[in-house]
């Protein structure tokens, strides 16, 4: 009689949003078939450039969907995002780390910032770190306790709105400066780099490159899907109605800790699943990723594209990082004016983000 | 010192032992007839006592009505009994067993006490349908939300509430676009919803529509008997055609308590009301 869940969960995306997602593997797939097959030089030929950011912009996109899960829908913004996603870089970097095997300057069993260091063997922390599966538990683990103890205590006290978001702020610059140490065994402010191979294969192949790429376009339609369905549940209307009017949920019987504390730590593991997928692409994770600017940034994205729609982010993070991308490189100087002045102008203009301003349009050609 | 510590634990713990049949969570005994007991309750925020000394009881099925000039502690009193303040001193029971001033506002909710706010606070995004389904009773945890759907029972149960409340024709519109009239009766629908023992209601007719007003007082008329419950207003012809017993709060406590003529011309009544 009842509709089996997998059903269920699949229907929760709208026909249109199917047809997206469609769409969108097709895109994937044919970049990564031309970038394989059409040989450099041919016209067709797609660089190891365009997919290896094409990657890494989707592993922001999850980053922003993530974010909007608890800003957009529950309210609750978070300064401090950063910090999930370079534990699930470190915790899936020290598996990197390890892979390099003898091959690293010192020819050590040790990571080379050991050797340099000169210990003589591996903290505790680093036990089993050499097993791939225990690295991917890791990711999934050490993000999810950090937010459950840090959201318990959060929201247990009630604290809320800007007092919150300072506090995350806080909590990922203190693991910043923690992280920026050599005493604590991450690499100290040069991170973890110069990987060479994961289960085997090695890192810089196309191949491999491919991998990854397809490998972040699933989690972000995996993520897209995930998140409709929450959305569109009986859980996302308690979640919205917690945003619009938290007292009146709890007199009718919801226990707001609870929903926060869920839709809080599934945030926090999805930017850990993306800083996993982020640190092969790019090479390299150092503290630098939970600087207090990185979090906020991540809020810029959900802004510019739009708070409480699952597509929204994702153009967002989409938009501003190609924007990066190319005015780092012709006006490096003026990128933070620049995305201060698109911050200032989103907030004031166009509070809905871009997806509101598509609302908008199309409510104007239809009158 | 460390001994008598462990003493006076057990002892504490062997007392709760004692008792302990006596309290099924959840369950509301009612077999003195009081619903709600309020003994010597009392609140004050930065020395200002807001209530003093309260001590009032709500018989099971009683429709009960609160008066008081502004500071009275009306809403205070309501926050007590729905845990969202903590009293300084005094108890509240909520039949014979639940001590309210132990239990989260979320577990009072749960134990069948349903509270309307003075400013109607319904969920302005959601549709109507979505703010009765919400506020249906059932279980509200985490785990039941995620998975839960919306079966031929619930859509029975939110389609005779909407009747009830005449919004079944905006069951679809945003909460948000209801008048001010239709959010007050929305909220009563939410109220219902939960299948309260015991409704407070704070205002529920301000800013309605005479005919509004008077439909509203027909509606709680017909719930009293199975429900009891508790009305803070200052509109005396609602008071007057709700009929019962009628309460008047003052500096945090009770000044008076009859049928709504006696209490009217009681000259402390007047006094309070006029004298300032």
């Amino acid at each position: 009689m009842t509709t089996p869940f997998a059903i269920r969960f699949l229907e929760a995306t709208p026909r249109k949003g199917q047809a997206a997602l469609a769409g969108f593997a097709a895109l994937v797939l044919l970049l990564a078939v031309l970038h394989l097959f059409a040989p450099p030089g041919s016209p067709l030929h797609v660089s190891g450039y365009v997919i290896t950011v094409g990657g890494k912009i989707m592993c922001y996109a999850i980053v922003a969907v993530a974010m909007d899960l608890i800003w957009g829908y529950a309210g609750i913004l978070s300064l401090g995002h950063g910090v999930f996603f370079a534990l699930g870089g470190y915790a899936f970097g020290m598996y990197l780390m390890r892979a390099i095997g003898h091959d690293g300057v010192y020819q050590s069993s040790l990571p080379d910032f050991m050797v340099f260091l000169d210990w003589k063997e591996l903290p505790w922390y680093w036990i089993g770190s050499e097993h791939l599966a225990w690295a991917l538990i890791l990711v999934l683990v050490v993000p999810a306790l950090l937010a459950l103890v840090f959201g318990y205590f959060a929201f247990r006290s009630r604290i809320k709105g800007v007092y919150f978001s300072i506090i995350t702020q806080a909590m990922t610059y203190a693991f910043m400066l923690l992280f920026f140490r050599n005493e604590t065994g991450f690499g100290g402010n040069n991170g973890f780099t110069d990987f060479k191979r994961i289960a085997g294969y090695a890192i810089t192949t196309p191949d491999m490159r491919v991998t990854l790429f397809a490998l972040s376009a699933a989690t972000l339609a995996a993520t897209l899907l995930l998140g409709r369905y929450l959305v569109t549940s009986k859980f996302g209307r308690v979640l919205t109605a917690i945003r619009d009017a938290e007292s009146r949920t709890m007199f009718i019987g919801y226990n707001p800790l609870w929903y926060k504390l869920f839709i809080w730590t599934l945030s926090a593991v999805l930017c850990a699943i993306a800083g996993a997928l982020y640190v092969p692409q790019v090479g390299i994770i150092n503290p630098s990723e939970m600087s207090p600017a990185n979090s906020i940034e991540i809020a810029i994205w959900v802004a510019v594209g739009g708070r409480g729609t699952l597509i929204g982010p994702v153009l967002g993070a989409f938009l501003v990082n190609l924007a990066k991308s190319w005015f780092t490189v012709a006006f490096p100087e003026y990128w933070l004016f620049f995305l201060a002045l698109l911050f200032i102008g989103v907030t004031l203009f166009l509070p809905e983000g871009m997806m509101g301003l598509w609302r908008r349009l199309r409510g104007r050609i239809a009158a | 010192m460390s001994i008598q510590l462990t003493e006076s634990a057990h002892g504490s713990g062997g007392e709760q032992a004692a008792t302990s049949h006596l309290l099924v969570p959840g369950e509301l005994d009612l077999s003195h007839q009081v619903i709600l007991y309020l003994d010597g309750i009392s609140v004050s925020f930065d020395g200002f006592k807001a209530l003093d000394d309260l001590t009032l009881a709500i018989d099971a099925g009683e429709l009960r009505c609160i008066i008081g000039p502004n500071g009275a502690g009306k809403t205070t009193m309501m926050d007590v009994i729905t845990g969202k303040t903590r009293p300084d001193a005094g108890t509240a029971f909520f039949g014979q067993t639940l001590d309210l001033t132990r239990l989260t506002e979320a577990e009072i909710a749960h134990a069948g006490i349903g509270r309307k706010f003075q400013k109607p606070t319904i969920f302005e995004s959601h549709s109507v349908f979505e703010n009765l389904e919400l506020a249906m009773k059932t279980d509200k945890r985490v785990r039941r939300s995620l998975f839960s759907v919306i079966d031929d029972q619930t859509k029975d149960r939110i389609s005779d509430t909407l009747r009830l409340i005449r919004l079944a024709a905006d069951a679809d519109r945003a909460a948000g676009a209801l008048s001010h009239g239709q959010k007050q009766w929305l909220e009563i629908g939410m109220l219902l919803m939960q299948e309260p023992k015991l409704l407070l209601l704070d205002e529920p007719v301000a800013g309605m529509t005479d005919e509004e007003t008077e439909r509203t007082g027909e509606l709680f008329l017909s719930l009293a008997g199975k429900h009891s419950l508790v009305v803070v207003e200052h509109d005396m012809a609602f008071i007057e055609q709700l009929g019962g017993k009628v309460t008047v709060l003052h500096e945090g406590s009770v000044l008076a308590e009859d049928n709504l003529a006696t209490v009217q011309a009681d000259p402390r009544v007047i006094e309070v009301y006029l004298g300032r």
